[in-house]
């Protein structure tokens, strides 16, 4: 274990009061900073000297802890999650700075993902989407027995990386197109991947990816910075895959999307 | 066709249309490769300047010619439209923006390149293409004995012949053509022209080792098994030997004629 | 007033069929007459509001996350329990029943349990249909493995993010609704209390967090899937934002609240560095197959570890205690939790814990990765690894982990009947927001199990027969005056927090409170520890609500306001967990009053006077609650002391 460090850091915030006021840039300092505490845990403290000042602490999203639950963004110099690959910012610890460094803290920012306030966005367009067809149609009770249908193992797990994604928005905070691909199409696999998503396979890739651009996510243009941010390591063979599926389904199949 | 028009008119389907039209001009560039390199045989350009004009007056080739003049203007459309589009889907953007910590510089500016490209090809077009097809060039003939097998060239006014011919007479094979390659010989003397070309290639290089690549991504292609071997075509077909050969020409001619 | 449980006549087996048979129906084309809302979108409220959906019923669905999926059922790491015997190894639902009984420490509901076996094998059927990817064989079949000190394989799982995928899976059920418009789904709402109507919950008062809106939502149904109340101890391995807050509120409006003194407490955590420390981080039981739990065997060693003057591999195979397994040879590192956990304590309490802290011991894989070699090892824990790594900046391929016991589960909760039903008719409590299931002490891979077997194949039926019973399928009347009247309440507590200008700040008051519940109400109580932190709760609650301070308004996202009105609840709900405590003078489970051990110091039941179910009934402001007893009959089983000898 590396030696317990404190540090002094100047971290430069945006700060915005809600999704209809313009937000600006406030510098703030951030003293006494120890090495083992985790990046959220650095603004817990930051927020703690706030309210004691009576000034509004800074609102960011947040809820496990443990980088699985996906509510964490953050934009830190640069990069979503900060500076580790393969991590969400909950999962950052100090140890990744050092004494003296600037900080520039920004919301995730993309048309599709308004800033409510402060470094907080409001993440819905990858619910609406995931509505649009991301299931499986059968209802609670009458399904077969879980062994009826035997998944070979390459395609269990093939699905289960594709089901690992945590919706973050870090694929779209990376992109300079802020598209949504990455995102969509983790979920198109997971389903076309495995004999259950089979049936609804085509209107589904249709579906979502007519949702998407609704939303107003970019398009792809395979810098591949989505695939290097993403926490946990969604593979770009997915964005091949869910144009696979779509370009099959518009250009193949008879079926068109549920509307 | 509604299912084809929404196809196209999505994020993906513009994808399509630009992997499509690239690739189509990545082949073009094999195929113009191939002829290019008929200027570095050394008989005085006639290789090339047969090439020239079958290249300019077999139909089949003459139908692809269209496609491709298509296939560049939709290209660099396309590319301004998905830009304009990628830059709403961000309308406020970062103070601080690490995009080297997870991309390579060419796939984050293939607009720029492109642009250089587009140049380029203009730039390229006005010096040969426009030429040629303008009579701006000159004419030459090659009059080869055919027992010795050399060949004797004289320079043509434009008043003295209209067209490309090619027959025997007393012996002597008779070739007349547009000489092509004496504009090529005489605009690589150019030394800004020549940089600028190599630049240009240097430009088409991480263009298309990004472009290739994705091509495939967005047509859906990415399999484990055969994805290496599209890597290996984009890095060294397109990547670094169709540019250095076609870096080579205007150097060639700079300093070795 | 009466407890009454409504366990159906009859069998153990035979009950739960029985019951639903008898349960009323309601006619399909009526039930898009009635209007369910459900709080908390994990796993419990995910699959119940798509269930109900499903059959017809409108739901309105209500979550403090940003989205329904980000609930905290998604952190669950190990697997889910069912006794579908794929491996031939002597499962049964019987033993499943049996095991749970068992690992409750007799302390929960033979029928609940029973039919929460019953039902563990339907859910993996209905997981698997919904496109879960869980582990399979390279035959194509379901794997398993055998978790949390089962003596059967019947565990299954999605590597080391079970919750993560069976929560995707509810959640995608839950989309499927939504985009058929039978879900209206609230997210960043929190719920601030129940709408009473003749005594029956007719509805809720939210805040929109966004816009700070207050406002109430009718239904004719309540149901609550808030998960627990470990957060009273400020660092737990819950997520920041879990709360009683929604629990609480309906408890105030008459929800006898059960158990509340049963908390879990997870052995293998990751230690806490520093005050600043927000969350405690789980690493999964399955660790404990092959990691071996140690600290040295002299309080002399364990003082050079601390102070890095030796490094663990320097310590000498015979200076090494391996506590549980010289304690308990049979299941040696696989004890259940609570043993774990309680015996990790006792190490560190005798002077023999490791890290800076002293408040640790180690989880070795050498042994491990001697026997299997590195690659295996890394295949089955390679993510737990990895976390671990992240978080603590030390390889645990090199050296051993330090884990210490943090707050993990709350078998308390809201009293509820078969049906589910809490004490307030119409109001339902699902999952871990219930007491049901899991009696003094949960056993690995259970919690997702209950979670989903209330919401997929217990609520889909219960609720229905009260529905009928209501006699009317006439919408809830938006304008009775209720509505308006505790929306108002809501509007005045909230102002009240607002109103609150003090020196300290929220989080002052939630770690002093955490301090007072881990010290007298954690791992190991007794009458006077628990005597004096009834008083200290008391005095922080003064301390609140003269002394903090709360920013901002009600109109905007307010982390201070948010944060305020869930550690008020907290201060009330921990004075009950004390007075829980206090009068549960035995031990059990997770509960452990250090007058009633064994001469081992093992937990020591007093079944004779306390095989009962504690329900406490609110009576008003700084009253005291009246304890209600619901008596634990088992005909079935056969109590007998738990050893793991």
């Amino acid at each position: 274990m590396s030696e317990e460090r404190t540090m002094n850091l100047t971290l430069k915030v945006w700060r915005q009061k809600n999704e209809n006021e313009k937000g600006k840039f406030v510098t703030i300092q951030a003293n006494g900073i120890s090495s083992d505490m985790s990046f959220l845990e650095m603004l817990d403290v930051v927020n703690e000297d706030l309210t004691r000042k009576g000034e509004d602490p800074i609102y960011f999203d947040h809820d496990c802890r443990e980088g699985i639950c996906g509510m964490c963004s953050l934009h830190i110099n640069g990069r979503p999650h900060g500076p580790k690959q393969g991590t969400t910012t909950c999962q950052l610890h100090m140890r990744s700075f050092h004494d003296g460094q600037t900080i520039v803290i920004e919301p995730w920012r993309a048309a599709a993902f308004p800033v409510i306030k402060d470094l907080a966005v409001d993440r819905t367009a990858f619910e609406r989407i995931q509505q649009a067809g991301g299931y499986v149609s059968v209802n609670t009770g009458g399904v077969p027995d879980g062994n009826a249908i035997p998944i070979p193992k390459p395609s269990a797990d093939e699905a289960f990386e594709s089901a690992t994604c945590i919706g973050c928005g870090a694929c779209v905070a990376a992109c300079k197109n802020a598209s949504a691909m990455l995102f969509v199409s983790a979920k198109i696999s997971q389903y076309a991947l495995l004999p259950q998503g089979q049936a609804e396979r085509y209107q589904r890739a249709q579906a979502m990816v007519e949702q998407m651009d609704r939303e107003g996510f970019g398009a792809c243009t395979v810098t591949k910075a989505c695939e290097a941010e993403c926490p946990v390591g969604i593979k770009l063979t997915n964005i091949a895959r869910m144009n696979r599926e779509y370009f099959n389904a518009k250009f193949f199949k008879e079926k068109t999307a549920h509307s | 066709m509604s299912s084809f028009n929404q196809a196209l008119t999505s994020t993906l389907g513009k994808k399509l249309i630009m992997a499509l039209t690239g690739l189509f001009l990545c082949a073009f560039l094999i195929v113009h490769l191939i002829g290019n390199l008929q200027l570095f045989k050394d008989d005085a350009g006639k290789a090339f300047n047969d090439y020239a004009y079958f290249m300019t007056h077999f139909t089949p080739i003459k139908a692809v010619s269209y496609l491709l003049y298509a296939s560049i203007i939709i290209h660099a459309l396309y590319a301004l439209i998905l830009t304009v589009y990628n830059r709403k889907a961000r309308p406020i953007g970062y103070a601080s923006f690490a995009g080297d910590k997870n991309s390579t510089w060419s796939s984050r500016n293939m607009g720029i390149l492109g642009t250089v490209l587009l140049v380029f090809i203009a730039t390229h077009m006005a010096n040969f293409w426009w030429k040629f097809h303008n009579d701006e060039v000159p004419y030459i003939e090659y009059r080869t004995d055919l027992n010795t097998l050399e060949t004797q060239v004289t320079e043509l006014n434009a008043s003295e012949f209209t067209d490309y011919q090619n027959f025997t007479q007393d012996g002597q094979e008779v070739t007349r053509a547009r000489d092509l390659y004496k504009q090529v010989a005489y605009a690589f003397q150019n030394p800004i022209l020549v940089a600028f070309y190599v630049l240009a290639m240097a430009a088409m290089s991480f263009h298309l080792i990004h472009g290739f690549n994705s091509a495939f991504q967005s047509l859906g292609f990415n399999h484990r098994k055969y994805i290496p071997i599209v890597r290996f075509l984009a890095l060294w077909v397109f990547g670094i030997i169709i540019p250095i050969a076609f870096a080579a020409m205007p150097l060639y001619f700079f300093f070795c004629k | 007033m009466m407890l009454d449980s409504k366990i159906p006549e009859g069998p153990l087996a035979e009950k739960w069929s029985k019951h639903k048979f008898n349960l009323k129906l309601v006619n399909p084309a009526n039930k898009r007459k009635f209007t369910i809302i459900v709080v908390g979108t994990g796993l419990a409220g995910a699959s119940a509001a798509a269930s109900l959906a499903e059959l017809g019923y409108n739901v309105k669905t209500f979550c403090y996350q940003d989205s329904p999926r980000r609930a905290h059922s998604i952190a669950a790491q190990g697997g889910i329990n069912a006794a579908k015997n794929y491996q031939n190894d002597g499962d049964s639902v019987y033993r499943l029943f049996y095991d749970t009984i068992k690992g409750g420490d007799y302390r929960a509901r033979e029928a609940n349990v029973y039919r929460l076996a019953e039902v563990s094998v339907n859910i993996i059927d209905q997981c698997v249909a919904q496109g879960v990817p869980f582990a399979r064989e390279y035959g194509g079949l379901l794997d398993n493995r055998s978790f949390g000190g089962a003596q059967v394989s019947r565990t299954f799982y999605a590597r080391g993010q079970t919750g993560q995928q069976l929560l995707l899976g509810a959640y995608s059920a839950l989309n499927r609704q939504i985009n058929a418009g039978k879900v209206t789904s609230y997210t960043r709402h929190e719920m601030l209390d129940v709408v009473m109507i003749d005594g029956h919950a007719k509805g809720i008062v939210t805040r929109d967090l966004k816009t700070g809106k207050i406002e109430s939502h009718e239904g004719h149904a309540v149901l609550l899937c808030t998960g627990g109340y470990g957060n009273v101890f400020f660092l737990s391995t819950n997520a920041m934002g879990c709360n009683v807050t929604a629990a609480w509120r309906a408890h105030k409006r008459g929800a006898f609240f059960a158990n509340p003194c049963y908390t879990q407490i997870h052995p293998t955590c990751i230690p806490v560095t520093g005050d600043h420390q927000s969350k405690l981080t789980l690493m999964s039981e399955s660790l404990r197959n092959d990691g071996r739990v140690w600290v040295p065997k002299t309080v002399d060693l364990a003082e050079k570890l601390r102070k890095g003057e030796l490094k663990p591999s320097d310590i000498k195979e015979d200076d090494r205690d391996y506590f549980l397994e010289r304690k308990y040879p049979s299941f040696g590192n696989l004890v259940p939790r609570d043993v774990a956990s309680r015996n990790a304590k006792m190490m560190c309490d005798e002077g023999r814990g490791v890290g800076k802290t002293g408040l640790a011991v180690f989880l070795d894989f050498a042994d491990a990765i001697q026997r299997m070699g590195e690659d295996t090892v890394r295949a089955k824990y390679g993510n737990l690894f990895d976390m671990y790594y992240q978080i603590t900046d030390e390889n645990p391929y090199q050296q051993p982990m330090r884990i210490y016991p943090a707050v993990h589960y709350t078998m308390g909760g809201l009293w509820v009947d078969y049906n589910l039903m809490t004490s307030i008719p119409g109001l339902y409590a699902l999952g871990e927001c219930n007491f049901s299931d899991h009696g003094a002490n949960r056993l690995g891979a259970s919690a997702l199990m209950q979670g989903l077997a209330d919401g997929y194949f217990v609520i889909p039926y219960t609720v229905g027969d009260y529905l009928t019973s209501l006699g009317s399928f006439a919408p809830v009347d938006k304008n009775h005056p209720a509505f308006e009247a505790t929306r108002k309440e809501v509007e005045g507590k909230v102002n009240k927090l607002l109103s609150l200008k003090g020196s300290k700040t929220v989080d002052d008051i939630h770690k002093k409170l955490g301090h007072i519940m881990w010290e007298y109400c954690g791992m190991a109580r007794n009458e006077e520890g628990l005597k004096k932190a009834k008083g200290m709760i008391q005095e922080l609650r003064k301390e609140f609500w003269s002394d903090v301070t709360v920013l901002g308004e009600n109109e905007e996202l307010n982390l201070s306001l948010e944060k305020a009105g869930r550690v008020a609840d907290f201060l009330e709900l921990g004075e009950l967990m004390v007075d829980d405590a206090l009068n549960r003078s035995e031990s059990c489970g997770g509960h452990f009053r250090e007058e009633s051990a064994t001469p081992e110091g093992e937990a020591k039941r007093d079944d004779e006077n306390f095989a009962y179910v504690a329900a406490w009934q609110y009576n008003g402001d700084n009253q005291p609650e009246t304890l209600h007893k619901e008596p634990l009959v088992f005909e079935n089983v056969k109590l007998t002391q738990r050893s793991y000898k």
